[in-house]
């Protein structure tokens, strides 16, 4: 638990556990009791029956009384969770199936850009995140940052992220979007506002060069492969949008939405045959000779 | 275990009538799920309505000419069926089989307003959600208006066959009987809902 | 009738004549024979054929259960793969629930509720055999399209888009909603008979204070249904809708809305968890008087608490929809119905403890199941609490948490009592009794290999662990609990065996039950185990809430019911005055025809929509066969 959300969440579900334990020991006590005590009465006595009553409306008052405090401080928990409602959300998350897109958005159309799977914000500020869906519905949770909010194709969610410490925070999607949601997770980095402000300038430079020929042997390669039609690599043509933004892929820690490291090797292996490593994804395979194939991998790790 | 006699029962009638008919429980039941149905669709209707930035979506209000002739007709058909009711509680042979024959005309005769009612929309089922409500509103009372015909000529062939004069089918007559009024009665709130909601 | 001149008369009958007890016993008796057996409209044959059928189905889901735990236990298995990891959960979901859980209790309801209020056979018998054969063709139909690996991949609930035209490919969502078709057809059947049973065929005397709490139970279920299932069957029509002929009720860009699936699913799904439950609530009550011999305490309570159970039930829906990003504050009205559920719950628990408290429990299995369930039931009710709270459901939603808690739930709070039920009521059902020993060890089994399955799962939800997921990284700290909780599941598994195999055994080579072996108090034991065809020989006349326990060892009893056809007494709602004596259908092929072609339309209804047209036709047909008069006795009047 390292937001304030989040931690408000913990003491929440200790609370309930506390109350929640209580009744049951309670409860069970009473069973228990019940169960071996000596009877020295036959059952049904009017006067047994009389006390049993008064304790049966008593306990019955006192499960009145303990939920709808239950319910008040759930209530109020609500409120502090769900801070900050009205500011504008600065970060679209969009749920594909069955990868993450994120879209940081600005004031100036040339310095709004696009990355996936990993969702950098900066420490000790709220950040607000807009949630949307074209496919199906999906749902994003960072379970220790904040609760879950669902991504609903036709509806507008919003949610707020806060970080207090710097760290990666792994996230998953939490609600079953088809073949897939098992290898639908994501990272949220919180650094320190510097930081985060240097990793912004970085993301909303186009590609960088291939740095050797075998990386520029990889760029044709993906230029002349069908990988253009689907991905966008900025300040080159490819500019296809149904697959992540690969601008900065060898920047991610992750590949294929936490599926794989992102080594030189992993991403090889992802392009040489995506099906197997995760079946059903929306990346077919291409087929590449072993050359294409080092060199596209080589280009893939330059792009950082 | 033994038996204790405390009571005869020789006396009592052979067959329940009135409330002391399954039939009637069972059609009162069904009457219930399908009123819920019906309900359901209402509020659907509204439900979807709510969202929609105006209502109906792409579409102009319905032509009122035949939902409201259809209206009319059923709402007529409620006089000889209330009167088919009462013969049949008399146990008036040749007055139940000339009212289930009016009953069978008048079940019937609403399915030709209905066909144009479909074309008076201005919308198919498939064009957007409102289309969709709407036609499956119409739908699901005409499916309606079809089992109680149905219902209706059967038991008009029965009761010109030699089975005809029993008790049991009196009551299958009353609650034929009972049953189209729920059928009428349940159109109305669709009607109002098909045809002049969008003309709010 | 016989050579001897005059059929035997009621008369007879109440003098003891042997004879005149045969003639009524061929009246009511279904012939042998296999057309016999498909016409039979004997509502102890239908209920016992449905228990059996749904306990098949629990065998079967556990199975895919123990599949799915395999497929858990160590991380990045590739035991099977996700599509048949996706279409196993699916499956067992639904069938659990539907084919299980819902059929299994309205099962126990067909075979109990007309011997528990004195009378010979269900109202509407020839509905109740259609309700059984609809419900065998959607169970076939789910299992079927599993063996043939096209089955529902989309989970339980089967939100859309993900099963909408657009997304859910190939015939799998259709298949689900239409299994959905058949099942809810059967259970609104079985709903409307138990209702007209329970309202007018009751014995002479048992005014609606003294109907038994497993009655009332089942009355309350009964009109869950006819109010909740309607939800799912627009829900489901208008999904087969979309996906078939283009109707846009649930695609956004047309003006339709993802939500309103979750709204209707979930305003059914919630009232349909107390249809599971609340019949549990009536075994129990039943169980516990028996088993401390004396009367349930409460019973005005008890009864309110249902009545306030069932209609509270369709005001909580939304909370299963809280991290859908519905307006909080509506959400949090949605907390406070879900926790006020509490309240009668609470009550209920309270009177079975006084009962206890007052009683001399004697420790029989059926009783251990029921204790088994106070301890389950009230874990998993106070996670359900907990699940109540928006942020804190906004953690646990869709995860294992969540899992947790309704296997608790369900398991405890259902089929803990429903086992129970089987040791209880099955001395009735067969003649035999079952093993006390196996009883004992089935109970131990079945226990803490539950509580070690499922108790970890909490934990695991805590951890992150999302439901519905194939497999998972082994970097997460999850794969300890999972290959303990897969292990677990073994034992749960290896309880439920000792119970099958008992049961099997005792129902060949049981020692023979007597009429009444618990010295229970309800109308159902005081008749041989198991029933004769008739059930009484005579209607009895109730004049108490326990008639078994205040007569002293007579039953009083009416006569004056005609041996010569099926006949019972109607009578009137509140009071239980007898209105008249009414007949009771004779067994008809029908039924079962009717239920074929009815199951014939459904299906092709799948693949064309025309199949709705043609396929009405032999359906209107059948009907017309089944409703025709036959000019029997019965058909007098
Ligand atoms: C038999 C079935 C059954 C029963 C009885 C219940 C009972 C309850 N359930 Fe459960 N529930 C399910 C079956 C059931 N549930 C299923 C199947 C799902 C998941 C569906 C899916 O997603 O696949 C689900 C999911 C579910 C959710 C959604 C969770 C989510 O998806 O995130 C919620 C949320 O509020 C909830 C709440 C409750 C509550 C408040 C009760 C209450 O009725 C509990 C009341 C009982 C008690 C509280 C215990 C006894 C009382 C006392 C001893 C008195 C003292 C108590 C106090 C002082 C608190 N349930
Ligand atoms: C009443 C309902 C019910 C019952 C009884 C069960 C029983 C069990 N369930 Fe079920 N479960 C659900 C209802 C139920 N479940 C629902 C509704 C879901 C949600 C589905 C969804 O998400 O869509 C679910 C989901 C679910 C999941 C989550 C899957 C996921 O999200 O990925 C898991 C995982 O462990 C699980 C496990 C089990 C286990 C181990 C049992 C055990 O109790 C099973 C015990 C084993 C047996 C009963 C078999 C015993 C028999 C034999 C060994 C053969 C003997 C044969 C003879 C000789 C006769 N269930
Ligand atoms: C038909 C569309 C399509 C084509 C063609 C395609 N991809 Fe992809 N690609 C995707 C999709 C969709 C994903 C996301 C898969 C997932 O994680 O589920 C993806 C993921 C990736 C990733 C991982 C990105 C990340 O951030 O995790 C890399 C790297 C990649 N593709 C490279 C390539 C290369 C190289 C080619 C050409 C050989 C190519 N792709 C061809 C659609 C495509
Ligand atoms: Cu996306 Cu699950
Ligand atoms: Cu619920």
């Amino acid at each position: 638990a390292d937001g304030p959300a989040a931690s408000e969440l913990k003491s929440l579900i200790f609370l309930f556990v506390a109350v929640c334990g209580v009744v049951f020991v309670l409860v069970m006590s009473v069973m228990a009791w019940a169960l071996v005590r000596r009877k020295n009465q036959a059952p049904g006595e009017p006067q047994t029956e009389r006390s049993m009553g008064r304790v049966v409306t008593g306990a019955i008052v006192m499960t009145f009384l303990v939920v709808s405090f239950l319910t008040i401080t759930s209530f109020y928990a609500t409120n502090g969770v769900d801070r900050g409602r009205d500011n504008l959300p600065t970060i679209t998350v969009r749920g594909q199936q069955w990868w993450w897109q994120f879209t940081y958005l600005d004031a100036d159309p040339a310095r709004t850009f696009q990355t996936a799977n990993e969702l950098h914000i900066p420490v000790g500020t709220d950040v607000r995140l807009r949630l949307e869906a074209t496919d199906v519905i999906h749902s994003f949770w960072v379970p220790n940052l904040t609760g879950k909010q669902d991504l609903v194709p036709g509806r507008d969610n919003r949610l707020t992220l806060h970080a207090s410490k710097a760290g990666i925070y792994r996230g998953q999607c939490a609600e079953f979007c088809g073949l897939q949601h098992s290898h639908m997770a994501l990272l949220v980095i919180a650094e320190e506002p510097a930081d985060y402000a240097r990793w912004l300038e970085s993301q909303r430079k186009t590609a960088a060069a291939p740095a050797d020929s075998d990386a520029a042997a990889g760029k044709l390669v993906f230029m002349s492969k069908p990988c253009a039609a689907c991905h966008t690599i900025r300040g080159t043509g490819a500019s296809g949008t149904s697959g992540p933004d690969l601008t900065h892929v060898g920047s991610r820690s992750m590949i294929a939405a936490g599926l794989l490291e992102n080594t030189r090797g992993s991403v090889a292996a992802w392009i040489a045959d995506p099906q197997t490593l995760k079946p059903g994804n929306n990346m077919p395979l291409v087929p590449l000779t072993g050359e294409e194939l080092r060199q596209l991998s080589a280009y893939m790790s330059g792009l950082r | 275990m033994k038996e204790r006699v405390v009571a005869d029962l020789s006396k009592l009638p052979l067959h329940g009538l009135g409330s002391a008919s399954l039939t009637f429980w069972g059609t009162s039941a069904f009457m219930l799920i399908e009123g819920m149905g019906f309900a359901l669709a209402i509020v659907v209707y509204f439900y979807l309505m709510s969202l929609a930035p105006h209502w109906p979506i792409e579409a102009p209000a319905p032509d009122l000419l035949p939902g409201t002739i259809l209206t009319l007709l059923l709402l007529v058909s409620i006089v000889p069926n209330m009167l088919v009711a009462r013969w049949a509680k008399q146990r008036d042979l040749r007055k139940v089989r000339v009212g289930l024959i009016v009953m069978t005309l008048l079940g019937a005769s609403p399915l030709i307003p209905r066909a144009f009612e479909f074309r008076a929309l201005h919308i198919g089922w498939d064009d957007d959600a409102y289309g969709s409500i709407i036609w499956t509103m119409l739908g699901l009372h005409a499916t309606h208006i079809i089992t109680d015909l149905i219902d209706t000529i059967v038991l008009a062939c029965l009761m010109f066959s030699k089975h005809g004069d029993n008790a049991r089918r009196y009551g299958d007559v009353e609650d034929n009987a009972l049953y189209w009024n729920f059928v009428v009665l349940a159109w109305l709130p669709l009607y109002g809902c098909i045809y002049w909601v969008p003309r709010l | 009738m016989t050579g001897s001149g005059r059929p035997p008369s009621p008369a007879d009958l109440a003098a003891g004549s042997e004879e005149a007890e045969a003639f009524l016993r061929r009246t009511w008796s279904t012939p042998s024979g296999f057309l016999a057996a498909l016409s039979t409209v004997d509502h102890k044959i239908i209920g016992r054929r449905y228990v059996a059928t749904a306990f098949v189905f629990l065998i079967l889901g556990g199975v895919l259960a123990l599949v799915m735990r395999i497929q858990l236990a160590f991380p990045e298995t590739r035991f099977i793969s996700a599509d048949r990891y996706n279409q196993i959960f699916t499956v067992h979901g639904s069938n659990m629930m539907f084919l299980f859980a819902v059929p299994v209790m309205e099962a126990m309801a067909v075979y109990l509720v007309p011997l528990m209020v004195g009378t010979r056979n269900i109202a509407f018998p020839r509905l109740n055999a259609f309700s059984y054969w609809i419900y065998l063709a959607g169970g076939l139909l789910l299992w079927i399209s599993l063996a043939l690996d096209t089955a529902p991949d989309v989970g339980w609930f089967s939100y859309v888009p993900l099963a909408g035209p657009q997304y859910g490919v190939g015939k799998r969502a259709d298949l689900w909603a239409q299994m959905i078709t058949f099942t809810e057809v059967s259970a609104l059947a079985v709903a409307v008979e138990i209702v007209v049973t329970v309202f007018k065929l009751r014995a002479p005397g048992m005014s609606l204070d003294r109907i038994p709490v497993f009655v009332w139970s089942m009355l309350v279920t009964a009109f869950l249904v006819i109010l909740a299932m309607p939800a799912i069957m627009f829900a489901s029509s208008s999904l087969i809708l979309d996906r078939l002929v283009g109707t846009q009720f649930y695609n956004p860009a047309e003006g339709g809305d993802v939500l309103l699936w979750q709204h209707l699913f979930w305003f059914f799904g919630h009232p349909e968890v107390y249809i599971i439950f609340l019949p549990a609530v009536g075994i129990v009550s039943a169980i516990i008087s028996t088993f401390t011999q004396r009367p349930v305490f409460g019973y005005m309570p008890l009864v309110l608490a249902m009545i306030a159970t069932g209609i509270l039930s369709f005001g909580l829906w939304v909370h299963h929809m809280f991290v859908a990003g519905l307006p909080r504050l509506g959400s949090s009205f949605f907390t406070a119905s879900s926790m006020a559920i509490a309240i009668p719950a609470g009550t209920q628990i309270f009177c079975w403890l006084a009962t206890l408290w007052d009683g001399r429990p004697v420790f029989k299995t059926p009783l251990l199941f029921v204790i088994g369930f106070l301890i389950t039931f009230v874990i998993g009710g106070l996670t359900g609490v907990m699940v109540a709270s928006v942020p804190l459901d906004s953690q646990v939603h869709d995860t294992y948490f969540v899992v947790a808690h309704f296997h608790y739930v369900l398991i405890g709070g259902s089929v803990f009592p429903l086992i129970g039920a089987i040791y209880y009521w099955f001395p009735k059902m067969t003649g035999r009794m079952m093993s006390e020993r196996s009883g004992r060890w089935a109970f131990g089994l079945i226990f803490t290999g539950f509580h070690l399955t499922f108790f970890p799962m909490h934990i695991l939800g805590l951890q992150g662990m999302p439901r519905r997921v194939y497999t998972y990284p082994p970097e997460l700290p999850w794969a300890g609990l999972n290959l303990f909780v897969s292990l677990s599941a073994f034992i749960l598994a290896g309880g439920f065996l000792v119970f099958f195999i008992d049961a099997l055994r005792s129902f060949r080579h049981g020692p023979r039950a007597g009429p009444n072996p618990w010295n229970a108090s309800t109308l159902e034991w005081a008749v041989p185990s198991p029933p004769p065809p008739y059930n009484f020989r005579h209607i009895p006349v109730v004049e108490s809430r326990e008639p078994l326990w205040m007569s002293d060892e007579t039953l009083a009893v009416a006569t004056g019911l005609r041996l010569d056809r099926r006949e019972l007494i109607v009578s009137s709602v509140t009071a239980g005055e007898p209105e008249a004596r009414e007949a009771s259908p004779a067994d008809s092929i029908w039924p079962f025809l009717a239920a074929i072609a009815t199951g014939i339309m459904l299906i092709g209804s799948i693949f064309s929509p025309w199949a709705v047209v043609w396929g009405a036709a032999p359906v209107a047909i059948t009907l017309t066969g089944w409703f025709w008069p036959k000019q029997t006795r019965e058909d007098e009047s």
